[in-house]
């Protein structure tokens, strides 16, 4: 294994290792613009140079491999030369549009600048003129002129989507990235060029002059989108600064070398806006005639309370039905098993509407199965126990089922208005528990308004059994709260004491009883997650 | 003058055909290649002939060959480069519309030493007469048996291709080329990996300037040692074309010795200045080769003279500047030419020629600054060895050597204004 010496510090790297990678061990950063981790170098930005001892020209950092003994420097004056001096460059033609760029804040450019040259310019001739405000496709567009022509938009979606729908036309400085005639961006992964831009060449048309970035907080979460689970940023803030009432400005992928690389795709991305839809439901309420009324959580609790118990006191445990939905967190789900099949014996509990798992998959980050927590669902046992959920919903039409309790389920979603209709108006209690108004809704006797993934914290287990955590990034909207803690309110209304304070206290629960989770720990999931040691998998 | 080698024909009738070349003895180093030679006997015998690549940066041609390697799990490729596009450069033009033959026969013998099967030319698109004259030669080769399966019965074969370029200087960058011949966007690529190793479709490549490759077969006929004793005394490298154009009474193509004094061409061969007028300046080896004063036109035409004087020997063409010239538009002229021809991969050479271009046409137009002349300096000093390819240098060192050399008249155009 070579050894190397970089502004003076020693390290042993693999073979192979450039020296962009050499020196980030060392906790040095080169500054880079076209070099991007997953991506191929190709040394054209030209701000990696550094000196090489005994080689007279400045080398790429990006693609130079280390040899044994290699001598580097990173920051003498003959690297600080060259670094200004490309940054001079990149700047002539650059428009000073900092204050109106949606990069501002997170951008390469204006960083390094700042970090490194602080130059005034010479340059005093006319900048070049170029496109603006070119519409790429749906989500995306450009601004030419304050491209840096790294290329690293043309080679995301060549080498790592394969669509390579963009391209550089033209030559010298006169040169644009553009699309090829007739055809627009359309794949499902256009929000990370907006991302791998360096610059504010290409931005998100969900995020153009919506908030600036310092502004916003960010938080690692898990996309709900589906059961890949790839690892996010939320990016958020208490105060809206558009006019919507946006608390969400965007996602962001979150490094995860197991899950999603870098990448996050858009029906994930940009599926987020639920949060602060105005269909959130955000505060207890009851029916009364055909009227709903707002009503604190224990007014709500003590109602839904009463009139569960009256059911099973008429009926039997076999006349409830709960259909939970794999959208819930393992500490949800497992708080939804404790108490209503272990406690109250319920067994008419399954999560599978049919169709739950039939969305369209691309074949890369994104799955058929739209939920981001089967796999939980399943360990947790909340499907098997008795009949499928789609019997539930016929059962409870057929007039067997007398109670029928939804959390965070849309099952006319995937059974159809009409079904919907003629089996929840049948029934004599309905509790819908969740965070947005959906169909079944309209036959609700109560409505418990539910926290979303970014107004709590838990886990996900994603289809390749990996635990991962999502945290809290913003309060819950109005009232709600987050499911679990529903269900202990309500279950501490009918008697039931559970003595969970917050998720990790579940947690440790689920860690002590379910095959699976035994012996996790909370605090190891971490950043990244854990995968689960599953037999026979 | 020594007897001419690369072009002893040029001005015969119809030599650029078959008959008239064989005549000339042409096609004799083939076969004594393929069939007295082993392969690595000819590059032995192209490495004693000192001959260094004459596209510019006059690397030698026996070693660049030694670096293909033997088992290759990608074809080897030959590339032949045609794209003359150097300003003042005119010389591969003269061998491919005149003799043709030569580099065919040259890269036979090259294609054979190297084993490889498949060689391409690339030359520059403008060159039609070059284009119909090379497709005839490689037609009339492969009528012959020189080309195509079982060559001379040896079981050697071997097949080649004429590729026109569509029109930019960037493409005789030789990554460049390979990018423009595999059907791309003619851009350098990132070294390493070097075309000796991933050149042309993955295959390690051996790309060679066309006079180059003209040497060959005269190296085999007559000896690596004949060719290297052709070069001036205690120079050696063998003989060079030099184009000589500007303001010499009879401008063209001159066969000479390689350290011939860049004065004895001038004057002796190229028949000295127009009007008998003084020299100003000499541009020694293409348009990128930094300029010389008149004081420094002594120096022997080599690579390591003129390296030793901060110039290079480039392509060997030689442009002259009689006292009249208006340097400051001579420079304009440049490097718009590269401002133009940049291809814009790295940062650079993308801005910085455009912006050198953008100041001395200021200049020129008497709204030059008295901080022009640092800017421009600084400017090429910030792409100067730091480019992606060689063409950042290429447009850099004419601005260096102008300002640095002809401050005073840079300065007299911003004073008068």
């Amino acid at each position: 294994m070579p050894t190397l010496v970089i502004d003076d510090q020693k390290v042993t790297v693999d073979p192979g290792t450039t020296i962009i990678q050499a020196a980030k061990k060392l906790d040095i950063t080169i500054p880079h613009y076209c070099y991007h981790p997953r991506l191929k170098s190709v040394d054209m930005c030209r701000m990696c140079l550094v000196e090489v001892k005994d080689i007279p020209k400045l080398q790429t950092a990006c693609s130079t491999q280390v040899r044994d003994n290699m001598v580097v420097f990173t920051n003498n004056q003959k690297v600080l030369d060259a670094r200004r001096s490309v940054l001079e460059f990149l700047l002539i033609n650059h428009p000073l549009d900092c204050p109106i760029c949606d990069k501002a804040g997170e951008c390469m450019l204006q960083d390094f600048y700042f970090q490194f040259s602080r130059h005034t310019s010479k340059f005093k001739e006319k900048k070049q003129k170029k496109h603006k405000v070119v519409n790429l496709g749906p989500k995306i567009v450009l601004d030419s002129e304050r491209c840096i022509l790294c290329a690293r938009c043309v080679r995301f979606l060549k080498e790592v989507v394969g669509t390579e729908e963009l391209g550089i036309f033209d030559r010298g400085d006169h040169s644009e990235i553009g699309i090829y005639p007739g055809r627009p961006l359309e794949n499902n992964y256009q929000g990370n060029l907006a991302d791998v831009c360096p610059v504010g060449a290409l931005t998100a048309k969900d995020f153009r002059f919506a908030c600036r970035s310092w502004f916003l907080c960010q938080e690692n979460s898990i996309c709900p989108g589906c059961s890949t689970g790839c690892n996010v940023l939320v990016h958020s803030s208490e105060r809206s600064y558009d006019k919507t009432l946006r608390r969400v400005y965007r996602l962001t992928p979150r490094d995860n070398d197991e899950v999603n690389q870098s990448w996050l795709c858009d029906v994930g991305r940009y599926g987020y806006h639920f949060v602060d839809d105005p269909d959130r439901l955000t505060a207890p309420s009851l029916k009364r005639g055909e009227e709903y009324v707002k009503v604190d959580w224990d007014t709500a609790f003590r109602e839904v309370a009463q009139r569960l118990r009256g059911i099973f006191e008429r009926y039997s445990p076999s006349s409830l039905g709960i259909i939970p939905s794999p959208q819930l967190t393992n500490e949800d789900l497992y708080m939804v098993k404790k108490f209503f099949n272990e406690t109250l014996c319920i067994t008419n509990i399954d999560f599978k509407l049919p169709g739950w798992n039939q969305g369209q998959g691309d074949g890369f980050l994104l799955k058929a199965d739209r939920n981001p927590n089967t796999m939980g669902a399943e360990l947790l046992g909340l499907s098997g126990i008795g009949p499928q959920a789609g019997e539930i919903i016929e059962k409870t039409r057929l007039g067997e089922i007398k109670a029928l309790y939804l959390v965070g389920s849309d099952p006319a979603r995937y059974l159809g208005e009409e079904k919907i209709a003629s089996a929840l108006s049948r029934a004599q209690l309905v509790v819908f528990q969740g965070s947005n108004y959906n169909y079944a809704c309209k036959f609700a006797h109560a409505i418990l308004p539910g926290a979303t993934f970014v107004e709590k914290e838990g886990t996900f287990t994603n289809a390749q059994a990996r635990v991962q955590k999502i945290n809290q990034a913003l309060r819950p909207l109005g009232e709600s709260l987050p499911d679990w803690k529903i269900i202990l309110g309500l279950a501490l209304t009918m008697g039931y004491y559970f003595p969970y304070k917050a998720a990790e206290d579940i947690f440790k629960d689920i860690a002590r009883e379910v095959t699976g989770f035994s012996g996790l720990d909370y605090k190891k999931v971490g950043d990244k997650g854990i995968k689960l040691a599953l037999s026979g998998g | 003058m020594p007897e001419l080698v690369l072009t002893k024909n040029v001005g015969k009738k119809d030599s650029h055909t078959l008959g008239i070349y064989e005549q000339g003895g042409g096609y004799q180093a083939l076969k004594k290649a393929l069939l007295e030679m082993k392969p690595e006997d000819v590059i032995k015998e192209v490495d004693k002939s000192g001959l260094r690549g004459r596209g510019g940066a006059g690397f030698p041609a026996g070693k660049k060959w030694s670096f293909i390697p033997k088992e290759a799990p990608k074809p080897k490729y030959l590339t032949v480069n045609a794209d003359e596009g150097e300003p003042g450069t005119f010389k591969d033009r003269v061998i491919m519309e005149n003799d043709p033959h030569m580099l065919v026969e040259g890269s036979i013998i090259t294609s054979y030493a190297i084993g490889i099967y498949q060689a391409y030319i690339y030359v520059r698109g403008e060159y039609t007469r070059s284009i119909s004259r090379l497709e005839d030669a490689i037609n009339e080769a492969y009528a012959r048996g020189y080309l195509g399966k079982n060559i001379l019965d040896t079981g050697y074969y071997l097949d080649m291709a004429v590729h026109p370029g569509a029109g930019a200087y960037i493409c005789g960058e030789e990554t460049a080329l390979l990018e423009s011949l595999e059907g791309k966007k003619g851009q350098p690529r990132m070294k390493p990996p070097f075309p000796a190793i991933v050149g042309l479709f993955q295959g390690p490549t051996v790309i060679n300037n066309v006079e180059t490759i003209a040497c060959v077969p005269h190296i085999i006929k007559n000896g690596g040692e004949w060719f290297n004793n052709l070069g001036a005394p205690g120079v050696g490298g063998g003989i060079k074309l030099f184009p000589v154009s500007g303001h010499v009474k009879k401008p063209g193509v001159y066969e000479l010795p390689v350290g011939t004094p860049l004065r004895e061409i001038i004057y002796n061969y190229a028949g000295g200045v127009r009007g008998d007028k003084k020299v100003k300046a000499v541009i020694p080896g293409g348009s990128s080769a930094p300029v010389l004063k008149v004081e420094e036109i002594d120096v022997k035409m080599d690579f390591n003279s003129l390296a030793a004087i901060g110039s290079m020997m480039g392509s060997g063409a030689i442009i002259v500047m009689d006292e009249d010239t208006d340097l400051v538009k001579t420079l304009r002229i440049l490097i718009k030419f590269y401002a133009h021809e940049s291809c814009g991969k790295c940062t650079p050479c993308r801005e910085g020629t455009g912006w050198m271009a953008k100041i001395i046409t200021r200049i020129e137009k008497g709204q030059g600054e008295s901080s022009d002349l640092d800017a421009l300096l600084d400017i090429a000093n910030g792409i100067r060895g730091r480019t992606l390819c060689p063409m950042g240098d290429a447009a850099a060192m004419p601005v260096q050597s102008f300002v640095t050399k002809f401050r005073g008249e840079f300065e007299d155009y911003i004073k008068r204004g």
